[in-house]
C-alpha cells in the first residue's frame, strides 16, 4: 500500500514540476526547447513500447505507425474540428487552448489505440519474428494510407498545425506513461504480462488468457504512442508521412534494447541519452579546435551514432539497466514448437 | 560512470558551443541540405555550389564593406522530421542571418514556417513545388516552379517528340512528383494529347520493383512515358522498362538531374529527356567559367543542383549588399527586389510570389561519363 502511494506522489510531483518548468520555457533557446520536448516525447514512445517489447515480450516494429495515426488524428482534430469549441469558450485563451489540446491528444491516443486493437487481435496470435514482420507491415500500410489521403496533405505533408505543445504537456504525458506502465506491471493483474513473456505455455497452463494480455499491452502501448504523436505534431507544426517510416520504429526499438528490455528507468534513460547524442553530434562538426579529419567524420552524424550503439551493445548486451538472466530465460521457447504458433485463447 | 555524470558530460559541450563568440566581422549564413540518404547528390552538389560561391564572395572582399560570410551546414539525411531540428538549431544557436536550402520541396516546406516565424529569410536553391514560397514573405527561391516545369515537358512531348499518347508513372510519396504530374496532364490533355494510363509507386528507396506498373504501361502502348520522380527510381525504372520491351523514351523533371542517373540507369536511360535548370554544355561564358571552376575545385562535372546552390548564395550576397545590413526585414526586402540577376542558371528575377522567373532547358541523357546533351530551351 505504502509503495503505491509513493508512486502516485511521484507522478503528482512530476506533473507540478513540468507545469513550473513550463512557465520558464519562454526564456529557453527555441532549439534547446525543441530538443527538450523531443526528449519527453521519446521517453513516452520508448516506455510505452517497452510495455509491449520489454514486459510482454512481443516484438513490435509498428510503433511509428501508431505514432503517425496519433499525430495525424490530433493534427486533423486541432486544425479542422476545434473552431466550434473555441467559439463556445470565447476565442483562443489559455483555458480553451489547454482544453482543446487535452481533447485532441486524447483523440489521437484513442485513434491509435483502436488501430492497435484492430492489428493486435489477429496478429498477436503470432510470435517472435512473425509478429515483428506483421507489425512492420502494418506500420508501412499506415504510412502509405496517409500518403494517399489528400484531406491530410498526402505526400505534401500536413502543415499549419498550431504549436500547442509545451514542456508541461510533454512531461506530464511522459510521467503519466511511466506511472501507468509501472502500475500495470507491478499490479497483480500486471504479473500476467511478465508471465506471458517468461513462458507462454506455462502461463496458458495456469489459466492465463495470453492473447488478452498481449492485446492489452498492445492497445495501451499504441495509445501512448498516439499521444506522443500528437505532441510531436504540435511541436514541429509540420508532419510528413515519410517521417514515420520503419526507421523511426527501429529507433524506438533501439531505445528499448539499449535501456534494457523490461526496465522502465533504463528505457527512459536511453531515450534521453539517444536524443541528446543525436543532437549533440551536430555540434562536434562545428568545433574548430578539433582536427579536420575528426570534424569531417563527425559531420556525418550517423556514423558516430552507429559506432556508439555498437560499442554500447558490446559492453552491455543486456542494456544499460537490464537484468540479463531474466531476459535470457524469457527468450527461450520450447523446441517442440517451431514456427508460428497459434495460441489458444 | 553515474548516469548524471554522463548526462552532465554530454550537455557541457552544448553549453560551451553556445558560449563561444564568433569573430565580430563574420556574417553567418545557415544551410540545411541532404548530404546523406536517398537524395544525397542533391545536397552534396548544391552545397558544393554554395561553397564555390562563398569562395568567390570572400576572396572578392566579402559583403557589406569587407565582412566575410561563414556558412554552417546541417545534414538532414534526406529525411522528414530532420529539417525542423536543423533549422531551429541554425537560427537559435548559430544565430544565422539567412538560411539556404533545400532542393527537396517536402523538406523545404518543413523548414519554411520556422524561418518565417523567426523572420529569417530562406532562399531555396531548388524546391520547385509552388507551395513552398506560399508559406510566407520570407521564403524565396532561385529556381522555376513545377507548374512551369510540367508545362515545359508537356509542350516538349507534343511539339518536339510529336507524342500524342503518354503514360505517367508518379512517385506518390513525393510532393514534387505529384505536382509535376498534375501540371503535365493539364497542359498535355488541353492541347490534344491523351494520357493513356497513370500508375504510381513509392519512392525514396521504398519501391525497387516497378515491373507490375510497367507491364500495364506497356499494354497501353504510349509514345513516351513521363516519370517525374528522383534519379534513383528513374534509373531503375528505365532498366526494368527496357527489359520488359518498352522502347519509347522516358521523360522527367529536374529530379533526374544527377550524375547517378546514368550510373544507375546505364544504357537503358540513354536517349530519354528531362527538363532542368542548366546545361553544362551551354556555351554561355558565364556557364563555362562556372563549369571550369567547379571541376577544378571538386574534380567532377556539375549537375543542375550545383549552379542552383551557387546562384542562391550569390543572390543572397547581392541582397545583403543592397540591404546595407543583416536584419531580416531589410534582407527580405532586398531579396524581393532582385531583378535580372545574371546567374549561372539564367537571368533571375524574383516575382511577386518570391519565385524566380527564368527559362528551363531540356536535356537528352547521354551515356555514362558522356554528360547530357542540350536539346531545347523553353522560356516562361
Amino acid at each position: 500500500m505504502k509503495y503505491r502511494h509513493t508512486k502516485q506522489i511521484a507522478l503528482l510531483v512530476a506533473v507540478i514540476l513540468a507545469a513550473v518548468a513550463s512557465r520558464f520555457s519562454g526564456s529557453i533557446n527555441p532549439y534547446y526547447l525543441q530538443v527538450i520536448l523531443f526528449i519527453g516525447i521519446n521517453v513516452t514512445l520508448a516506455t510505452s513500447l517497452n510495455l509491449i517489447n520489454g514486459y510482454t515480450g512481443q516484438f513490435s516494429l509498428g510503433h511509428a505507425g501508431f505514432m503517425a495515426i496519433g499525430a495525424y488524428a490530433s493534427a486533423y482534430l486541432s486544425t479542422e474540428k476545434s473552431a466550434g469549441i473555441f467559439q463556445a469558450l470565447g476565442g483562443a485563451n489559455a483555458f480553451s487552448i489547454a482544453l482543446i489540446f487535452a481533447l485532441v491528444l486524447l483523440g489521437g491516443g484513442i485513434a491509435a489505440a483502436l488501430a492497435g486493437l484492430i492489428v493486435g487481435v489477429p496478429s498477436l496470435r503470432l510470435k517472435g519474428d512473425y509478429l515483428a514482420i506483421v507489425t512492420l507491415g502494418f506500420g508501412e500500410i499506415i504510412r502509405v494510407l496517409i500518403q494517399n489521403t489528400d484531406a491530410v496533405g498526402g505526400p505534401r505533408g500536413y502543415s499549419g498545425i498550431a504549436g500547442y505543445t509545451t514542456l508541461f504537456w510533454t512531461y506530464a504525458v511522459a510521467a503519466l506513461t511511466i506511472y501507468v506502465v509501472l502500475s500495470m506491471v507491478d499490479s497483480t493483474y500486471g504479473r500476467g504480462f511478465l508471465t506471458v513473456r517468461d513462458d507462454e505455455v506455462a502461463a496458458e497452463s495456469v489459466g492465463i488468457n495470453t492473447t488478452r494480455y498481449k492485446v492489452t499491452a498492445f492497445v495501451l502501448g499504441a495509445f501512448f504512442a498516439g499521444v506522443a504523436g500528437g505532441l510531436y505534431a504540435h511541436t514541429t507544426t509540420y508532419i510528413n508521412p515519410s517521417g514515420f517510416d520503419f526507421q523511426l520504429s527501429i529507433q524506438i526499438v533501439i531505445m528499448v534494447i539499449l535501456g534494457g528490455m523490461g526496465s522502465t528507468a533504463g528505457v527512459a534513460f536511453a531515450a534521453v541519452l539517444l536524443t541528446l547524442l543525436l543532437e549533440y553530434l551536430r555540434f562536434v562538426a562545428g568545433y574548430e579546435w578539433l582536427p579536420d579529419l575528426v570534424r569531417r567524420i563527425a559531420s556525418n552524424r550517423m556514423i558516430i551514432f552507429s559506432l556508439v550503439l555498437i560499442a554500447l551493445m558490446l559492453l552491455r548486451p543486456q542494456g544499460l539497466f537490464g537484468a540479463l538472466p531474466r531476459m535470457a530465460g524469457g527468450r527461450k521457447t520450447p523446441k517442440s514448437q517451431p514456427g508460428p504458433t497459434i495460441a489458444t485463447p | 560512470m553515474k548516469p548524471f555524470a554522463r548526462l552532465a558530460l554530454l550537455t557541457l559541450p552544448l553549453v560551451l558551443a553556445a558560449a563561444v563568440p564568433l569573430p565580430a566581422q563574420e556574417i553567418v549564413v545557415g544551410q540545411y541540405a541532404s548530404l546523406t540518404g536517398s537524395e544525397a547528390t542533391f545536397g552534396i552538389n548544391s552545397s558544393n555550389g554554395v561553397a564555390l560561391a562563398l569562395d568567390e564572395i570572400n576572396n572578392g572582399g566579402g559583403v557589406l564593406g569587407g565582412r566575410k560570410i561563414k556558412i554552417i551546414t546541417e545534414d538532414d539525411q534526406s529525411k522528414a522530421g530532420q529539417p525542423s531540428s536543423a533549422v531551429k538549431k541554425l537560427i537559435s544557436s548559430d544565430k544565422v542571418i539567412a538560411v539556404v536550402g533545400e532542393i527537396s520541396s517536402s523538406r523545404s516546406l518543413e523548414a519554411a514556417p520556422i524561418c518565417q516565424e523567426a523572420k529569417i529569410p530562406m532562399v531555396s536553391p531548388g524546391a520547385t513545388n509552388a507551395r513552398v514560397t506560399e508559406v510566407g514573405d520570407y521564403i524565396f527561391r532561385v529556381c522555376f516552379i513545377d507548374p512551369f516545369q510540367g508545362t515545359v515537358m508537356a509542350k516538349f512531348a507534343l511539339d518536339n517528340l510529336k507524342a500524342t499518347k503518354i503514360a505517367i508513372l508518379t512517385d506518390v510519396r513525393n510532393d514534387y512528383s505529384v505536382g509535376l504530374t498534375q501540371y503535365f496532364k493539364e497542359y498535355f490533355e488541353s492541347h490534344g494529347g491523351k494520357v493513356v494510363t497513370e500508375r504510381s509507386f513509392s519512392g525514396g528507396g521504398t519501391d525497387r520493383d516497378f515491373r507490375a506498373q510497367l507491364t500495364s504501361i506497356k499494354a497501353a502502348q504510349p509514345d513516351a512515358v513521363f516519370v517525374p520522380g528522383y534519379y534513383t527510381e528513374a534509373g531503375l525504372i528505365a532498366k526494368q522498362a527496357r527489359s520488359l520491351g518498352i522502347k519509347v523514351p522516358l521523360l522527367g523533371g529536374d529530379g533526374w538531374d544527377s550524375p547517378k542517373l546514368s550510373e544507375i540507369g546505364g544504357s537503358a536511360i540513354e536517349g530519354s529527356y528531362f527538363s532542368t535548370h542548366f546545361s553544362p554544355k551551354d556555351t554561355n561564358p558565364k556557364v563555362q567559367d562556372f563549369v571550369k571552376r567547379y571541376q577544378a575545385k571538386f574534380n567532377a562535372m556539375p549537375d543542375g543542383m550545383a549552379p542552383l546552390g551557387y546562384d542562391a548564395m550569390m543572390v543572397l550576397a547581392q541582397a545583403l549588399n543592397a540591404a546595407g545590413g543583416t536584419e531580416g526585414p531589410k534582407v527580405r526586402d532586398a531579396l524581393a527586389a532582385v531583378k535580372e540577376f545574371d546567374g549561372v542558371t539564367g537571368k533571375i528575377t524574383i516575382d511577386g510570389k518570391r519565385n524566380a522567373t527564368k527559362a528551363a532547358v531540356v536535356l537528352k541523357v547521354g551515356g555514362q561519363g558522356k554528360g547530357n546533351d542540350f536539346v531545347a530551351s523553353v522560356a516562361p
